[in-house]
């Protein structure tokens, strides 16, 4: 079980930085980074599993956060006419975007499971 | 490939590194693409997402009025509010969440606290009609006053010593029987000093005065206790915060007797008949998070600060003279730096910053051209206080930015020097013995 916790602990801290590498503001993504980096690194001598639960729980949250934020940014630059780089948005990713946001801010209906949270992206569907 | 790249980044954790903290920026091509940099950080935080990410279910699925007391809708948005209000009383210590009114803003706040106050007591007793504050309170205190002393309100502004701090002698000495109210700004939004509120509090309770103080630049960055402190009343601000803008909140101790004030918005009666008006919901969720992540990284955030504060003054002082660094530099906030650059006008040294975001005195007075008056009230000439800008660090600054900060102001002050007659003038004094011309500013 030991094993397998640090093995979840370290896929959660990969996806927390790779999820935070996608801010488009430098602030924010560095912020992001560093911040994730320090907070693992102050936990790491937690041996308590009952803490450590706990820890991973709040971790998960907040990658639930960061994920809301890149949705919330792709829905941004959908809506928003951006001046200096006009980009077409494809109109699929602009329907489902729209429908993932009001879907995932709903926190009175939280998503059941982790793994059966989907992500919609600019590169389609992806599984969680 | 992927497997490497993540091996790769595994080995390199080290959990010993620097606790300041990692710059992910690690070449010259990602560095080139930053092409803005926002240190003006007593004029406005960014957001923080955390902030956002809460605020966002309150402007779309939780949308009733917290007044509404008949259905689950207005419930669910009470609830968030409550909370808000439980939150900022947490972090100042204070006793009932009823000692929280909500507001538009510190701006309003002050209003709320100097005008319904004073004009409170002031129909109970027309004798009580005297203020203290200082020379280098915000506009808003000082107006507000200003407006007090058309109707009639008697008001001692005090004038700080070189460093920017009240003397406690000086209040002292001018509490009268008269006095109702004194209010001093906790942290200076211009200088970043810090006033000895604990005993300026214990003084004001001694001598039964209302104590005031404008708290905006303050809370969530150094810590406060309003039971410890004797403060009476504070005025709060969430966009300085990492909270969003137009909500903000003023602190009434619970005490006996009741502290009374005249409201400024008649309605409804909202929060208890002081403030009326629906209240904002999700900017009030967004205050209360902010708040509550500012209790969390308090000691985190102004670690770096102070690391980021000492790095700027080194730099500087090792590579240009005749610079003077404003305020104590002691009892202050070090997420706030006020340098004067001689013979070089601050507006200017602005203009050749054109990346970087800074100030050259308080937001409320950029639109001027006057110099500021915090400044000289601490006793800079007006000549080396249109030389000063003032520089605001947050928790969303990186070394990096604080670096290409130093090394361009190095630059742009050496250039600007190079075609100042001042400084020429000043380098040929200094080489010869005979008097030159004197400057006079007028």
């Amino acid at each position: 079980m030991a094993a397998s916790s640090r093995a979840q602990v370290l896929d959660l801290y990969r996806a927390m930085l790779r999820e935070s590498k996608r801010f488009s503001s430098y602030n924010y993504r560095t912020y992001a980074v560093r911040r994730i980096r320090d907070a693992f690194r102050e936990n790491k001598n937690v041996k308590d599993p009952v803490e450590i639960q706990t820890l991973v729980n709040k971790a998960k949250r907040d990658l639930e956060v960061i994920r809301r934020q890149m949705d919330s940014r792709s829905v941004a630059q959908a809506g928003v006419h951006n001046l200096s780089s006009l980009q077409p948005v494809p109109p699929r990713f602009k329907q489902f975007s729209y429908l993932s946001l009001l879907i995932s801010w709903d926190y009175r209906r939280p998503p059941s499971h982790l793994a059966n949270f989907c992500i919609f992206s600019r590169d389609g569907v992806s599984l969680y | 490939r992927i497997l490497t790249y993540y091996t790769v980044n595994l080995l390199k954790l080290n959990f010993n590194a620097n606790p300041i903290g990692v710059d992910d920026v690690k070449n010259e091509k990602q560095k080139k693409k930053i092409s803005r940099f926002y240190l003006d950080s007593q004029a406005t935080t960014m957001i923080d997402p955390r902030v956002f990410d809460k605020m966002i279910p309150y402007m779309t699925y939780v949308y009733g009025n917290s007044h509404s007391r008949n259905h689950f809708f207005g419930w669910e948005s009470e609830n968030a509010v409550e909370e808000a209000r439980e939150n900022i009383i947490r972090l100042i210590n204070g006793k009932n969440n009823k000692e929280i009114i909500f507001t538009s803003g510190a701006t309003e706040s002050n209003n709320l606290a100097i005008i319904g106050i004073c004009t409170y007591y002031n129909n109970i007793n027309k004798n009580k009609n005297h203020i203290i504050t200082s020379q280098i309170e915000h506009k808003c205190i000082l107006q507000s006053c200003r407006y007090l002393q058309t109707k009639g309100f008697e008001v001692t502004y005090l004038k700080p010593n070189q460093k920017g701090i009240i003397e406690l002698e000086d209040i002292k000495k001018n509490i009268k029987p008269n006095t109702i109210l004194a209010s001093f700004i906790f942290v200076n939004n211009e200088i970043g000093v810090i006033q000895d509120i604990k005993n300026i509090g214990k003084m004001c309770k001694e001598n039964q005065i209302l104590f005031h103080t404008d708290a905006s630049q303050a809370i969530g960055k150094v810590p406060i206790d309003v039971q410890e402190m004797n403060i009476d009343l504070m005025s709060i601000s969430a966009h300085k915060i990492y909270g969003p803008k137009g909500i903000g909140a003023l602190f009434i101790k619970r005490k006996k007797p009741n502290i009374r004030l005249n409201a400024m918005m008649h309605g409804g009666g909202q929060e208890r008949g002081m403030r009326s008006g629906t209240l904002p919901t999700h900017l009030i969720v967004g205050l209360g998070e902010a708040i509550q992540l500012c209790s969390r990284e308090m000691e985190r955030d102004n670690k770096k600060l102070i690391f980021f504060f000492n790095y700027v003054k080194q730099y500087l002082s090792k590579n240009l003279d005749y610079i003077i660094f404003n305020g104590c530099q002691i009892n202050r906030y070090h997420g706030n730096l006020n340098i004067s650059f001689l013979f070089v006008e601050g507006e200017s040294l602005l203009m050749s910053l054109n990346d970087i975001a800074l100030s050259s005195g308080s937001a409320c007075t950029s639109n001027t051209l006057e110099p500021s008056y915090v400044l000289r009230s601490i006793g800079v000439s007006e000549d080396i206080a249109h030389t000063s800008i003032r520089i605001g660090f947050n928790r969303f600054t990186t070394f990096f930015e604080v670096q290409k900060l130093c090394v361009d102001l190095v630059n742009s002050v050496k250039r600007l020097r190079s075609i100042s007659p001042l400084y020429e003038m000043e380098l040929e004094k200094n080489n010869s013995s005979s008097d030159t011309l004197q400057f006079v500013w007028t």
